[in-house]
């Protein structure tokens, strides 16, 4: 399987679902689809991470692997973090609108 | 007027001398104490000071039992303990204490009549608010007086010395609500200041021409004989040597505080303070303190004389005590004031002792203070059980007939009257003014002293019998009834009245046990001293004297006495002499026209110069940085400002710029990030092309 899909196969896969990520985080108006696309991103990089890693060197080591499971956790926290957040802001302010929280500015 | 015979130097302090700090500091610390209490504390106030003054007397007692002890085995104890205070380059200040005979003598004296006037004032005082005051009071002021009594160093003793002058004020203007007695602690302060300007010049110079003012240091103090010797080669101006002169500084001292003319007058307006506190300022303590600073520093004063001969600073304090002696007593007999007659017999009585010093030695006007002190506080606690019983009245001819209804209090008085007058044999008064009456008639330079001393003990008996005549006997000319007084009053007068009698035994010539005592040799019992010619002569002319003073005041003022708007027998018959004496011989009234009116000139004076002169210039200086702070406002408004102002304004627009890019939308940060990793990965691209 690893033979038959070259490296660049999945860094476009990658590169695309970053780039839907990136997209949604900058134009999508509600918090909570902007942590999507930022789960999307880092998911990407991920993808990035393992492939790299199949195609890398030293494949019999486990250091994809284990960047990946390392950033997956990360993510696991920093949505928790995140989705925290955007709740508290809601119960705060009645929405979830980002134009709207623009109150910590200098 | 001899030196110390068998002195032996002490190298170890014995303990009692090592501790002997103790004595002055003890209530030093109850007047601390007693000044942290709070005003309904009396008792606590009253047993503080008493208490520390017990364990004083106690030391003082230990510390006298010791030196007698030295002193019986023939040994001279002269024990001190010296310490560095300060040090300034090679040379150093150095305090210290000493124990020898002469203050061991004193600290008896001191602090037993310290004690008893204590006991006293607890009656006295006893309807007073301020008792935790005059306690504090009263304890600092033993306790400066006391540091006087030990100290070894003249700087340590000036210390003490200006704590009693201000404790003196403070106790003089006790009741300060009194007009009169605001200003005669104010007065009795300015004058004792006069003298001890002098004394501290003598000091001054003492130690720049000594290096120390410590009296006694193993052959290295002031009062020693390497020190002297180089003091007596120094001429200094007036053909008086170093020594002359500094004796004589600090003889002026010793005159502000004892009372001695001209710097006598602050001493009878001092009556206007609580009896107790005149009992111990004018009796046992502050004036004794000038007489006892001349006996200290003795060996100054004597220094260069030859055999039996004297010097300029002993002549000068003859001729002022004798002069003192004859003048003050003369005022006496014309005060209508229980106290001020007193008083004006302290200053008197201060005259012998000093006569006494400059004639016959230490031991001579020593004797006299120390007998002096027991019998005249008996007087003044007398006359304060005299005021407390007739309802605060001290004019004594709206007293009379107290005999009987103040019984013990006329006994004691009587007793103290009598030691005062010198009533041959019985009292002591008696003897050690007799010592001076001998000491005068061998005096080599004159015999004047003698014919004046005499004269001021026939004023002496005079005055004191018209008081007694005038307070005890004939009727009662005041208002309400007299009573007697508490026995915590009465008390102590019966102790100081036996002190009065029993202190003559051991100054007799036939035992001159403390003369012997002073001087360092033994004392020996004999009678033969009565054989010597002159001296029963002496004897029987003094007691002629006294009794001629109390026959003549005994005829004249017998009787019923005349009613207080009346006029005194002797009004009568020589009203201008009378007239002089009541006014105190105008001395006040000399000062008011002289100094007084110089010093108010000279303030008028220094006013003027203060508002017009220094008040103008600082005016002046005032008005020309007026001027230039103008100027200077002018260029901050014109240029300074304007500059500052254009900065500013910069900053803030400056700042309304960046304020815009950081406009807290989140996403616009986002994307500004994402454009920018775009052009980064652009530049990365490019730049890496082959």
């Amino acid at each position: 399987m690893v033979g038959s899909t070259p490296l660049g196969g999945f860094l476009l896969v990658a590169a695309l679902l970053f780039s839907i990520g990136l997209a949604g985080a900058l134009t999508r108006r509600n918090a909570i689809l902007v942590l999507i696309g930022i789960e999307l991103m880092l998911n990407a990089a991920n993808l990035n991470l393992i492939a790299f890693w199949r195609y890398g060197p030293h494949p019999e080591l486990l250091t994809g692997m284990m960047f990946a499971i390392f950033s997956i956790a990360v993510a696991a926290a920093e949505a928790a973090v995140g989705l925290g957040l955007v709740i508290s802001i809601y119960r705060h302010a009645r929405t979830t609108d980002l134009d709207q929280m623009n109150r910590m500015k200098g | 007027m001899q030196e110390s015979i068998s002195f032996t130097p002490q190298l170890a302090a014995s303990p009692i001398a090592e501790i002997l700090w103790l004595i002055p500091a003890l209530p030093i610390v109850a007047a601390g104490l007693a000044a942290l209490l709070k005003q309904p504390r009396r008792k606590t106030a009253a047993t503080l000071a008493i208490g520390a003054m017990s364990v004083s007397l106690l030391l003082s007692q230990v510390a006298l039992a010791h030196v007698v002890g030295g002193w019986t085995q023939g040994v001279a104890v002269r024990e001190t303990v010296n310490f560095a205070w300060m040090h300034a380059g090679a040379t150093s200040v150095d305090l210290g204490w000493v124990l020898d005979p002469l203050s061991a003598v004193m600290l008896a004296m001191v602090s037993l009549v310290g004690l008893l006037i204590f006991i006293y004032s607890v009656g006295y005082m006893e309807h007073d608010e301020n008792f935790t005051r005059f306690f504090c009071f009263m304890s600092l002021f033993a306790g400066a007086m006391l540091a006087v009594v030990i100290a070894n160093s003249l700087l340590l003793l000036f210390m003490g010395w200006e704590l009693v002058g201000l404790t003196s004020y403070l106790l003089i203007g006790f009741w300060y609500q009194k007009p009169a007695a605001a200003a005669a602690a104010k007065k009795a302060f300015l004058t004792t200041r006069v003298g001890d300007v002098f004394f501290l010049l003598g000091i001054v110079w003492l130690f720049a021409q000594s290096g120390t003012l410590l009296f006694y240091n193993h052959g290295g103090g002031s009062m020693e004989r390497a020190a002297l010797t180089a003091l007596l080669a120094q001429p200094a101006a007036f053909g008086l040597t170093a020594a002359g002169a500094i004796g004589l500084l600090i003889f002026a001292g010793a005159a502000g505080k004892s009372g001695q003319f001209p710097l006598h007058v602050w001493l009878p307006d001092a009556m206007e303070g609580p009896t107790p506190v005149s009992a111990l300022i004018h009796a046992a303590t502050m004036v004794a303190a000038g007489v006892y600073l001349v006996a200290r520093v003795y060996p100054l004063m004597q220094a260069g004389a030859l055999a039996g001969g004297t010097t300029t600073a002993l002549t000068v304090v003859t001729w002022v005590g004798a002069f003192t002696a004859v003048f003050a007593a003369l005022i006496a007999v014309a005060q209508n004031d229980i106290k001020r007659i007193l008083a004006y017999s302290t200053v008197s009585q201060l005259g012998y002792m000093m006569a006494g010093l400059g004639m016959g030695g230490v031991a001579v006007g020593m004797f006299h203070l120390i007998t002096h002190a027991f019998f005249k506080a008996l007087l003044f606690m007398g006359a304060g059980s005299v005021i407390h019983g007739c309802h605060e009245e001290q004019d004594i001819r709206k007293m009379g007939g107290l005999k009987a209804d103040m019984p013990l209090t006329f006994i004691t008085y009587a007793v103290g009257m009598l030691a005062l007058c010198g009533f041959p044999l019985l009292f002591s008064g008696f003897w050690s003014k007799d010592g001076i009456l001998e000491a005068a008639q061998h005096w080599s330079v004159a015999k004047a002293p003698f014919y004046m001393l005499v004269f001021g003990a026939l004023l002496t008996a005079f005055y004191m019998t018209r008081q007694v005549a005038y307070v005890f006997f004939g009727h009662w000319r005041g208002g309400k009834t007299a009573h007697e007084s508490p026995a915590v009053m009465t008390l102590p007068l019966v102790i100081l009245a036996f002190f009065a009698v029993a202190l003559g035994l051991i100054g007799t010539p036939a035992w001159p046990w403390f003369r012997a005592f002073l001087e360092g040799h033994a004392a020996e019992f004999s009678f033969h001293r009565f054989a010597e010619p002159g001296l029963l002569v002496l004897m029987g002319t003094s007691t002629v004297v006294v009794l001629l003073g109390l026959g003549l005041g005994w005829k004249l003022y017998s009787g019923d006495g005349p009613a207080p708007e009346d006029a005194d027998v002797l009004e009568k018959s020589v009203p201008l002499i009378w007239g002089w004496l009541h006014d105190r011989l105008y001395i006040d009234e000399l000062y008011g026209v002289t100094v007084i009116a110089f010093y108010g000139w000279w303030a008028r004076v220094s006013d003027w110069l203060d508002r017009r002169v220094w008040g103008g210039l600082v005016a002046g200086v005032a008005w020309a940085f007026g001027l230039f702070a103008q100027f200077n406002r002018f260029l901050d408004n014109n240029w300074v400002n304007g500059g500052f102002d254009k900065g500013c304004e910069e900053l803030v627009s400056g700042g309304g710029l960046l304020a815009r890019v950081q406009n807290g939308r989140v996403q616009t940060y986002l994307r500004i990030l994402a454009l920018a990793v775009v052009a980064l990965v652009a530049i990365l691209i490019w730049s890496s092309r082959p």
